[in-house]
């Protein structure tokens, strides 16, 4: 036998014109190939008129209508042709066995485990050192590709830019005065000369309220935080980080729009609601001599999310 | 030996019947030998049936992507550089915004054209991961799955992966506030991960969010990495669908061992062909007329800034859906902190869902320990149990999603948020559970009624005089006996058929 007759034969195989299945499905196939002239006719108007559009650097919308209407057309117009107007079949082919004879199955496994096992299992020393230098070049082409990607993480997640003594400033960099909010007035802060920073904006971000007149006493512990009625708190929502921008002052909460955590402002914003495990961490405040407002210290905890070295 | 005279007409000869076309062809199967597999591809036949489109739709959609997404690489800067925007949008005017930002609201306004393709993209995106989930729902409805097709249903659900991630990566791209919020979040739920989380954020952001080396990663990522193994997986997706050959739904003279439908040539492909070109243009249709992602008007992305009542795109609803009802559940202990909040919803969830959806076959046949190969399909209500298990997930896929909408739902309809969240939590437990009992009953009811899904024949209804009613079967027409025709291999050559030679006198005039 020669090469050529051990593929697989292929059928040549005459069929009259009249075969009934080799006849359109359209009941009128002269209407048919009318309205498919029309359609692509104004296809082609269509996609010309996208062209004029380009070229006249007409509205958006004109050029998307022209392009889509065009092409819809032409598509609608061709794919009626195909199901109306060409052999409608039925057709049919036969489906080939995948799988191989058991002598072909076996005679593959034995190339690859007799040929190429065998001499690895005669060199196993060559064999093993292959292996280490590719196992060990697996893992040391990993390190460039990972290590040199960021800096190590280290204390980044845990300290923000309030130290002891920051300005509170908003983003245009003004100083907040004790006099600036009104009660009930909201604003948000930053540590003075990071306002336009990515970190003072994404990291330092603290909300001021201004609940009262007098000294506001959020938990036990915190009798000197929040001096004139104004408390602060991180902006980072403990949930997933987004900014809690919303605040609901007749309930004194602070709503954030991702998943609506809400937090109880008076009450040191412990969670009242939603997805977030922890109160927003407060920020203690103080006030200068010449009354503008200044932090007493950083964050007592990280701000944001949560992550596995959060003790 | 004869002389080969290189003549026009000795090449015309050498052609045979078929002209240049045939010369041609002759020419590049002495090289390549492409006759015989070229022919067999032409006769390849396509079974029909409306639900095999889906998948098409997934590929044509994919292809609108890849046109218009590089229509934008030329105009877009992957850059978080400040600039000052003074371009044609004036409400912008003078700010300072990120590169990224600039050039996708200048190519949106000052490229011609510009604003349909980044429409089209987002909108051709959206399409692209629905088909591909409506394709995934057809071949695990009807049992297209099993052996010998395992394989290119795990290939499948990895493009629904690559789908869905390179979707949030290009989301992302334009810098704008919505698209950074997503970023942040992701930020988040990556830190979310137990042990590693804070060192593969750190090392994926190039330092603390946000950093300046997030928007070039996710470009380079978005418009080679993670296309290139799409393409390749689409490649693969293909090419083991034309080695093993098209499912089809049992049905007269269809079996086991056969394929019937419609040739690929020139059948299959003018309706493919044309399908196409529909899917194109209703992708510029909704490019034109719907508007996708305003970004100009969510301004630039601020870390302390946020909006209010913004939804991901559709695909990504489900993990918003579930962040945002599960429980504050955060683990506390030995100086750690597991974000379970976060970690579960976020990060378990989907990776157990996205594995179950991989391993499905392998436990499929585990369970009913059918080894045997399958090219004949299912119908759904045949299969209740693997029916009922399928819809139980796609009810809780729902679920999650419209519980991404939470507080719209609560301003829609003025209840209270709590409620709203409540009721959630409670369908997304409780409809899965349900969803299976139901289901497998109305499979069972189905497949016990005889004649289910069988289509309903006509019937002729007369009223006598005397009142009484008798039922016929209706004619039927012509073109609908046409299935019953005896299918047909391929023919290679059409014969005309002879001219009946007219009668004298006779003038036959074609109809």
């Amino acid at each position: 036998m020669s090469e050529h007759d051990q593929r697989t034969p292929v059928v040549l195989s005459t069929v009259s014109a009249d075969d009934p299945r080799l006849q359109p499905a359209a009941r009128h196939p002269e209407l048919v190939e009318k309205v498919i002239a029309f359609t692509f006719i104004v296809g082609i108007l269509l996609v010309a008129g996208f062209g004029a559009c380009f070229w006249v650097n007409a509205a958006p919308w004109t050029l998307g209508a022209t392009l889509g209407g065009g092409m819809t057309f032409l598509g609608v117009g061709l794919i009626a042709w195909g199901k109306y107007l060409m052999p409608r079949g039925p057709f049919v082919e036969e489906r080939h066995t995948l799988a191989s004879s058991p002598d072909e199955r076996n005679a593959f496994a034995a190339a690859i485990a007799e040929r190429g096992g065998s001499v690895v299992k005669r060199r196993k020393v060559l064999g093993g050192l292959l292996g280490a230098g590719m196992g060990i070049f697996g893992i040391v082409a990993a390190f460039p590709l990972v290590r040199s990607l960021g800096p190590l993480p280290k204390g980044t997640l845990f300290h923000t830019d309030w130290v002891k003594g920051t300005y509170l400033v908003d983003i245009t960099g003004r100083r907040v005065h004790q006099d600036d909010l009104a009660i009930g007035s909201i604003v948000t802060v930053y540590p003075e000369g990071l306002e336009n920073t990515d970190n003072g904006q994404a990291v330092d971000q603290t909300v001021l309220i201004r609940i009262s007149n007098e000294n506001f006493v959020t938990q036990k512990g915190r009798e000197t935080w929040g001096p004139d009625g104004y408390v602060a708190y991180s902006k980072l929502c403990t949930h997933l980080g987004c900014p809690v921008g919303l605040y609901e002052q007749e309930m004194q909460l602070l709503v954030c729009p991702c998943h609506q955590s809400m937090f109880n402002v008076t009450n040191g914003c412990i969670p009242q609601f939603g997805p977030a495990p922890r109160p927003l961490p407060q920020l203690p405040l103080q006030i200068d001599s010449s009354g503008y407002l200044q932090s007493q210290s950083g964050f007592n905890q990280p701000v944001g999310p949560g992550f596995w070295e959060r003790a | 030996m004869s002389q080969t005279v290189n003549t026009k007409r000795s090449q015309r000869e050498a052609a045979g019947p078929y002209g240049k076309l045939g010369h041609s062809l002759n020419e590049l199967d002495d090289r390549l030998g492409v006759a015989k597999g070229g022919r067999t591809f032409l006769d390849k036949i396509f079974p029909d049936h409306w639900s095999f489109m889906l998948g098409e739709i997934a590929l044509y959609s994919f292809v609108v992507l890849l046109v218009t997404g590089i229509f934008l690489t030329l105009y877009y800067i992957p850059s978080q550089d400040l600039v000052t925007y003074t371009g044609s949008y004036l409400p912008l005017d003078g700010q300072k915004v990120t590169e990224a930002f600039a050039s996708t609201v200048n190519l949106s306004f000052a490229v011609r054209a510009g604003l349909l393709m980044r429409q089209m993209h987002h909108w051709s995106c959206d399409i692209f991961v629905g088909a591909i989930v409506l394709h995934m729902g057809r071949v695990f409805f009807t049992g297209a799955f099993r052996k010998p097709r395992e394989l290119n249903w795990t290939i499948g659900t990895t493009l629904l992966i690559l789908a869905i991630v390179n979707g949030f990566l290009g989301y992302s791209l334009p810098d704008d506030l919505v698209s950074g919020t997503g970023i942040r979040i992701a930020y988040s739920i990556i830190l979310s991960i137990p042990l590693v989380g804070s060192y593969v954020a750190i090392f994926l952001f190039g330092g603390n969010f946000p950093g300046t080396d997030i928007i070039p990663r996710f470009f380079i990522l978005h418009v080679l990495i993670i296309p290139l193994i799409i393409l390749g997986l689409v490649g693969a997706h293909m090419g083991l669908l034309v080695r093993q050959k098209h499912t089809q739904f049992p049905g007269k003279g269809k079996t086991e061992k056969n394929v019937v439908g419609s040739p690929m040539y020139p059948v299959f492909m003018a309706k493919t062909t044309g399908f196409m070109f529909v899917v194109t243009g209703v992708t510029a249709l909704l490019g034109a007329f719907a508007q996708i992602n305003p970004i100009w008007q969510f301004g630039p992305y601020t870390a302390s800034r946020i909006s209010y009542a913004v939804q991901p795109d559709w695909y990504m609803g489900f993990l918003d859906g579930a962040l945002r009802i599960f429980p504050s559940w955060s683990f506390h202990s030995f100086g750690h902190t597991i974000p379970l909040e976060v970690t579960i919803p976020a990060v378990i969830f989907p990776g157990i869902l996205f594995n179950l959806v991989m391993v499905w076959p392998a436990i499929e046949r585990h369970i009913t320990k059918d080894n045997e190969l399958h090219n004949l399909l299912d119908r759904p209500s045949n299969r209740p149990k693997r029916t009922a298990a399928g819809v139980s997930v796609a009810v809780l896929c729902s679920m999650l999603f419209i519980a991404s909408s939470t507080d719209v739902i609560a301003n829609f309809l003025h209840l209270s948020l709590n409620t709203v969240l409540w009721a959630m939590r409670i369908l997304c437990v409780v409809l899965p559970f349900l969803a299976y009992p139901v289901t497998y009953k109305i499979c069972r009811e189905m497949r016990a009624f005889a004649g289910a899904g069988k289509r309903k024949t006509p019937n002729v209804v007369m009223r006598t005089a005397e009142g009484e009613y008798l039922a016929t079967a209706a004619p039927t027409y012509v073109d609908d006996d046409h299935h019953e025709l005896e299918a047909l291999t391929v023919p290679t050559f059409v014969q005309e058929p002879e001219v009946v030679a007219a009668e004298g006198g006779v003038r036959r005039v074609p109809r």
